[in-house]
């Protein structure tokens, strides 16, 4: 028992996780460069022209994903924020402030992707619509909690604060959602919305799909690389980071 | 338990009322910026009538906000934040005390004001009743939510605009609800399903927002 345990925190310490994130990363890539290379190949080639929306709505290759990954991304940092309010590991912390930008990326994405998609389809770049508000709030979440890690000095300090603020804003957004989809609902008609055509062709949900998690891996990659940067200018005064930079050199 | 409540609630109001300068200033940023909405839009009554419970809502969670960063701050400086943190009481207990001095300074006087400038803006007295009613079911949420950001933005550099960065996406749900009950008045339709979503996040935002405060105090104590 004690034995499993050992393991599974044996790479919750960042001088073991550092080689381990160091040698996942290019699978990562690797991997997000072959689904990438799919799913585009699908997206732009094979996948057929859509009746109602032409060429236009090969955007969602892109849109989607990011939508989600946007979404997706926020759960994981709250549950870092959260094993690192748990626990106290000092790895959670740094998991989840390499997480923040990628999600904000993303969120951003979704909306610029979606401000593209809606001039021509809907001829309006922004829409009060229930989807858009909740994801630009969205991205506001994700702001408030990098401008609160920026100012903190203290990065412990700054990974407990924002993992509290985290969690208030995991709690908050199914919250969001609904009063914004209500709230809308009741301030105009239901005139636009995103569900698109229930039977959507098999070869544009494989391209979808590929580019999901293409994206996917994209952001484990980049979350990687940014915890082993964060994880080196944090432990600079330790010995494993002398050592490693002395090997470097 | 009740008797800690109270003497943290008189010792706030205490404190409040030697200083009533604060007070009144986030009161007249109040009135201030619901009357500048009539100069940038012009004064037809009917368009006022259909911004009215917007701008109203906006403006009291600024209003609101404005006393936030003060909330904690002051008991950070002299220490008491300390003490009152080592009490044998939970940390909890004493933060919603706060959020309750904290509504009754910041909150209610809003909750009176709301009707005059409604009448600026040519509410009906329906409209002007539901508009109070949600401002008083709305601002104890608006305290609730506003210690979280204060307690996380305790003794941070720049810590006024973090407030508004951290706090102001989730007052949304409030603004929604607050401003839809007075807007579902005015078009004719039932305020009940508003308020009764509003009373809900009142309820939920007092009773549960002490908790990540009183940590977020706790790591700013550390």
């Amino acid at each position: 028992m004690s034995n499993r345990v050992i393991n599974w925190f044996r790479y919750a310490s960042p001088q073991t996780f550092y080689p381990l994130a160091g040698q996942l990363i290019p699978w990562f890539w690797a991997l997000a460069a072959l689904f990438g290379a799919l799913g585009l190949t699908i997206g732009f080639l094979l996948a057929p022209t859509d009746a109602q929306q032409g060429e236009g709505y090969r955007i969602i290759f892109l849109h989607v994903p990011a939508s989600w990954m946007s979404m997706f991304i926020y759960l994981v940092m709250a549950f870092w924020a959260a094993t690192g309010l748990a626990f106290n590991t000092r790895l959670s912390g740094m998991m989840a402030s390499a997480l923040a930008p990628t999600g904000a990326l993303f969120a951003f994405l979704s909306l610029w992707t979606g401000a593209l998609w809606g001039k021509p389809m809907w001829g309006a770049w922004w829409v009060w619509d229930a989807r858009l508000t909740s994801e630009l709030i969205l991205l506001f979440l994700y702001i408030g909690f990098i401008a609160l890690q920026a100012a903190i000095d203290d990065p412990r300090r700054a990974d407990k604060a924002g993992a509290i603020l985290a969690l208030v804003g995991v709690v908050n957004i199914p919250i969001i959602y609904f009063s914004v989809k209500w709230w809308n609902t009741l301030h105009q008609g239901a005139s636009v919305s995103l569900t698109k055509a229930p039977s959507m062709a098999a070869m544009m949900l494989w391209g979808m799909l590929f580019c999901a998690l293409a994206c996917w891996m994209y952001s484990i990659a980049v979350a990687l690389t940014r915890v082993r940067t964060i994880m080196l200018e944090r432990e600079r005064h330790t010995d494993w980071v002398r050592a490693l930079l002395a090997d470097k050199e | 338990m009740l008797r800690l409540l109270r003497a943290v609630i008189s010792r706030d109001l205490r404190l409040a009322m030697r200083r009533q300068a604060d007070i009144v200033a986030a009161m007249f940023f109040f009135i201030i910026v619901v009357s500048l909405f009539p100069l940038g839009v012009g004064p037809e009554p009917a368009q006022l009538r259909r911004l009215a419970p917007g701008v109203l809502w906006v403006a009291a969670l600024l209003a609101s906000m404005l006393s936030l960063p003060r909330l904690f701050a002051d008991d950070h400086r002299d220490g008491t934040l300390e003490q009152l943190a080592l009490a044998p009481q939970p940390l909890g207990l004493i933060v919603l005390a706060k959020v309750i001095a904290h509504w009754l300074v910041a909150g209610l006087p809003l909750v009176l004001l709301a009707p005059v400038l409604g009448i600026q803006f040519d509410l009906g007295a329906d409209a002007l009743v539901v508009l109070m009613l949600s401002l008083l079911l709305g601002t104890p949420a608006l305290s609730g939510i506003g210690a979280i950001g204060a307690a996380l933005t305790l003794g941070v550099r720049g810590g006024g605009v973090l407030l508004s960065l951290l706090v102001l996406p989730l007052y949304i749900p409030v603004l929604i609800f607050g401003a839809g009950a007075v807007d579902a008045t005015v078009s004719g339709l039932g305020p009940q399903a508003h308020l009764s979503l509003l009373g809900a996040l009142a309820l939920g935002g007092v009773f549960f927002a002490p908790w990540p405060t009183a940590a977020a105090l706790r790591v700013a104590l550390e």
